[in-house]
């Protein structure tokens, strides 16, 4: 099983360690919602060192990633900044989502999923074969994610000075901060070499930051209304239907990029994901079917939220107004509300 | 490590059973299960007065990440359950074998105590 660097200090530190996509990684040091309520009220650090960073060079990157992605990377080309986009297939199906970070002087790195990660070298390497730019898959990197309330308190004892505004980045020799996340908190992404990581990890550690597992993280997306790709969007969906229409700039008319053609075909599907919540007892998970005033569909994800002490998660319905809902949770009806997937903005 | 009390009994599924001087079996899951199952957020427990067969689901316990069916280790009638797990069901992950226990038994048949796990055979299985 692949280990990340950090993987000592995970058991040294109390980690449940579990099998993700073919990583040994923390789950929870404890209790996933004592660390999902850290991150919301104070500050929290994970080690997602398992996820794939591409980094891409030549003088033709623009070209490349305005081919390649359906959001487009000119509006963060006039300063460093971080765009999120799914990546499509040519049925304008999803094959993943990654964050891409424009470094300045048209020098790019990519951030994705860890399951994807041989699907996305091998598609990036095709895909960029026709332009002068290389994609390569960066092995032993760290990554770091500090969020929560108190991240940016906690970032100045390491880069004394810095300040951000969402999704924007700065580097330091060669150690990347970017605010982005997967939580809905403020918060911050440090890409950097494995020991860079640890000088920054062991810092974090020492002023008291706690680390925080995959568990919660999940939590922590889910309140956020964050897609996680194989659950709430796979290759048999298209952004449309998957709550990303925002994520799709068609503004340059002429911009063709791969996808765009059979994307378009569904622009006008009632299918999409939605919020619901409960005030009933008991959990819904993913793969419970739902019905509903006009419609029905399947949980694509469900957990308890440790912030609203209720039952929430996402389901993709085959109608835009969902109303009177219920699902069946062991042989009893749970009725339900929809609302907005970001619950954190909506459910207050 | 979790901790396996030497005076209990267990069942396979990670169910403790306390024999009472009174004859009465009380149940709970083991801090084995508890681990397992991570913090949790819901109990589901059966009514007193029913009868219930030895290894029949009679509660569930729900955790963030899952959800669990628990069985009786014996046969006989619910006499009590634990009702502050209702408000407070991370009493279980607190307390596995005090305050979290779940529900009481009076065993229809007490011979049925000798087909359960004692602590030694339990740790073997939950290693």
């Amino acid at each position: 099983m692949n280990k990340t660097y950090l993987n000592a200090y995970h058991k040294d530190a109390g980690g449940s360690l579990v099998d993700f996509s073919g990583w040994e990684m923390p789950i929870n040091y404890g209790s996933q919602i004592n660390e999902h309520n850290e991150v919301r009220t104070n500050a929290g650090v994970f080690d997602v060192s398992h996820m794939a960073v591409f980094n891409l060079s030549g003088p033709q990157q623009v070209d490349f990633l305005k081919s390649l992605l359906p959001n487009d990377v000119s509006k963060i080309l006039h300063s460093k900044r971080a765009l999120y986009t799914p990546l499509l297939n040519e049925e304008g199906m999803i094959l993943d989502d990654l964050i891409v970070y424009h470094l300045g002087d048209n020098n790019f790195k990519i951030i994705s999923n860890c399951a994807t990660r041989e699907q996305n070298d091998d598609w990036f390497s095709k895909r960029s074969s026709s332009f002068e730019c290389k994609v390569e898959l960066q092995k032993n990197s760290s990554i770091i994610a500090l969020q929560g309330p108190n991240s940016q308190k906690l970032i100045q004892e390491i880069f004394p000075g810095l300040e951000l505004k969402p999704f924007h980045l700065e580097e330091f020799d060669n150690t990347m901060v970017a605010t982005t996340g997967y939580t809905g908190e403020q918060g911050y992404e440090i890409i950097s070499s494995e020991a860079d990581g640890l000088i920054i990890w062991s810092k974090l550690i020492a002023l008291g930051v706690s680390p925080i597992g995959l568990a919660a993280r999940d939590t922590l997306r889910l309140e956020a209304g964050f897609n996680l790709y194989g659950s709430d969007m796979t290759s048999a969906n298209h952004p449309y239907e998957s709550n990303l229409s925002w994520t799709i700039d068609l503004t340059d008319e002429l911009r063709n990029f791969i996808g765009k053609k059979k994307l378009l075909t569904y622009k006008d599907s009632p299918s999409t994901l939605h919020g619901f919540y409960t005030e009933e007892r008991g959990v819904l998970r993913s793969g419970s079917t739902i019905s509903c005033d006009g419609g029905s569909g399947v949980i694509t994800s469900g957990t308890w939220s440790p912030t609203f002490k209720k039952n929430i998660g996402f389901c993709r319905l085959d109608t835009k107004n969902p109303i009177n809902g219920f699902a069946i949770l062991r042989e009893r009806q749970i009725n339900l509300n929809f609302c907005k997937t970001n619950f954190l903005k909506y459910l207050q | 490590m979790a901790n396996i009390p030497e005076n209990l009994k267990y069942l396979e599924s990670h169910e403790w059973a306390k024999i009472e001087d009174d004859g009465t079996v009380t149940v709970g899951i083991s801090d084995h299960a508890q681990e397992l199952l991570g913090d949790i957020v819901f109990v589901e427990l059966p009514q007193v007065g029913s009868s219930i067969e030895k290894q029949a689901d009679v509660a569930v316990v729900e955790s963030v990440k899952a959800a669990s069916d628990v069985y009786s280790p014996v046969s006989g009638e619910i006499i009590a359950t634990n009702e502050n797990l209702e408000n407070a069901p991370e009493t279980i992950n607190s307390s596995p074998y005090n305050d979290g226990w779940f529900f009481k038994i009076k065993p229809t048949n007490i011979e049925e105590v000798a087909d359960l796990l004692d602590a030694e055979a339990y740790k073997q299985l939950s290693e």
